[in-house]
């Protein structure tokens, strides 16, 4: 008997998002491989958010079609989303409950088995065991980052969506982080899609970088292939030259 | 269990009431506000009919109307915006998107807003019922299985239109809280709280009749005044009230279904 194939973690064919009649997203189509992580890049209206917002069945696609673990986004997300998390900046966890009791509410919402062991165990994985008896309101923009990611990773997702995971965050913390996500990741086997300004943290992170122009893909390949494409030193002068048009300028002097 | 939106867990809706019971108990002025205003209206409204009482033959004999009135309005009332407050706590502390990217179903949503009502209910009007006794010997209690019948009722509809409301906010954004503090004074005068349904101008009864409320106050004087419980009044509010109750939902999961093709569930300010 044939094994059943696995479906890719999250598979994103000719989406379209149309906000009235401004296209926010227009026609992006790539898929993500069981384990990996891959970096979004582009300028702010680059169309990240939305894409990451209709991966996690929060817009609904104008056309094409989002699927995350063999489930269509956002028809069947009941399917899924208990399988992933995300953590963006434009969401907040409630400030005036206390860390333990935020986890405990997202726990028990994604239906976490033995909840306690787990937000001990994710308050000594991120440093937050001192302050899980405080309101998060009182906490540092540092520590409230790390609650977040507290609460991104509380059911142990296999699809994770990041979107600027270490904006606000001072150097060693944000380093901090990222080994952090890269251990969780090796761990689980779990697959990344970040969305992030910071260059560093996805030549770090990442083994793919898709980059988006204006609601579409300006480029996709690893940070290696990126750089020797561009003929550039880092991922930062890469985007400066997508951003700017200057991959394009140089593609039609060839 | 296969995992569509139809799934009900009973976790999931005991999750989002833990979030509010602790919220509710960080905070001492929100508690307080559950109380505060369902006091202020029974001392005043409760002196009113005491001066009038005095004074006029008729409201002699329909002693605790107005009192009454008042006490139910405020199930009515604090019913809806319990409801309505509970939800904008979620967009004020911009947690929605969490919620709406959990797998939290809309009816569990939904479920743990109305348990969370009836909660904020308890705590700020079940204190003022004790008042009534004490300050004007009105015991609301008295009304016996009648008053379970106009809890009923009014719950029913403060519960319809809080999920109404909720679906307009999540569609619109925080524009549209206003609606949340302002709305049910708009059934204030339809539904003849302190008034007969005779009161109103001919043409507008039928209007009046249309909202479950009415049959809820209307059957309150009958039993006040006449003595009378008159349970017609309160089936014919019940099967409103489901007709209500079903075009919230409705309207909600449309309104959140507009949301999503939008994008607002993604800008929850202004």
């Amino acid at each position: 008997m044939c094994a059943m194939p696995v479906p890719p973690p999250i598979e994103v064919d000719h989406l379209v998002k149309v906000y009235r009649t401004i296209p926010a997203v227009d026609g992006i189509s790539f898929t993500l491989s069981p384990g990996s992580i891959t970096g979004l890049l582009g300028g702010n209206g680059a169309g990240k958010t939305t894409t990451i917002a209709t991966i996690m069945g929060l817009t609904t696609p104008t056309s094409g079609r989002v699927t995350v673990l063999g489930a269509e986004m956002p028809r069947q997300r009941y399917r899924v989303l208990q399988r992933m998390n995300f953590e963006s900046p434009y969401v907040e966890v409630p400030m005036r409950l206390t860390v333990r009791q935020n986890m405990t509410v997202f726990g028990m919402l994604y239906g976490v088995e033995d909840l306690r062991e787990r937000i001990a165990q994710l308050g000594r994985e991120l440093d937050l065991t001192d302050l899980l008896d405080r309101p998060t309101g009182r906490l540092s923009a540092g520590q409230k980052t790390r609650v977040s990611l507290a609460k991104a990773l509380i059911n142990n997702p296999v699809v994770l969506l990041l979107d600027e995971p270490t904006a606000s965050l001072d150097p060693d913390t944000a380093d901090w982080v990222r080994a952090h996500l890269e251990r969780y990741c090796r761990k689980h086997h779990a697959t990344v899609l970040l969305a992030s300004h910071n260059m560093a943290e996805v030549e770090r992170l990442c083994e793919r970088v898709i980059i988006m122009k204006r609601g579409r893909i300006e480029d996709d390949d690893t940070p290696a292939k990126l750089l020797a494409r561009y003929g550039r030193r880092t991922l930062e002068e890469v985007f400066l030259d997508v951003a700017r048009g200057n991959g394009e300028q140089r593609e039609a002097a060839q | 269990m296969s995992e569509t939106a139809l799934s009900f867990s009973p976790r999931r809706v005991s999750a989002m009431m833990l979030r509010y019971w602790y919220l509710l108990r960080s905070s001492w002025p929100r508690l307080l506000d559950l109380v505060y205003w369902p006091t202020v209206q029974m001392v005043t409204w409760g002196f009113l009919q005491y001066y009038i009482t005095t004074n006029a033959g008729f409201f002699a004999r329909a002693g605790g109307t107005f009192i009454g009135a008042v006490l139910l309005w405020d199930i009515l009332f604090r019913g809806q915006l319990g409801f309505s407050i509970s939800f904008l706590e979620e967009m004020w502390s911009r947690n929605i998107g969490n919620l709406m990217m959990s797998p939290l179903r809309p009816f569990e949503f939904i479920t743990a807003l109305m348990v969370m009502s009836v909660v904020r209910l308890a705590i700020g009007a079940v204190p003022v019922t004790f008042l009534a006794i004490a300050f004007f010997g009105f015991n609301l209690y008295g009304l016996g299985l009648a008053l379970v019948a106009f809890f009923l009722n009014l719950m029913l509809t403060s519960w319809a239109i809080g999920i109404f409301v909720s679906g307009l906010i999540l569609r619109n954004g925080m524009g549209a809280e206003n609606l949340a503090w302002s709305i049910m004074f708009l059934f204030m005068p339809l539904t003849c709280v302190y008034y007969p349904v005779t009161t109103l101008p001919v043409w507008l009864q039928p209007v009046a009749w249309l909202l479950p409320p009415t049959y809820v106050f209307e059957g309150m004087r009958a039993l006040l005044i006449e003595k009378t419980f008159r349970p017609e009044l309160m089936l014919d509010a019940l099967a409103l009230n489901v007709v209500l109750f079903a075009g919230g939902v409705f309207a909600f999961l449309k309104l959140l279904q507009s949301a999503r093709r939008h994008g607002s569930l993604m800008q929850t300010g202004e």
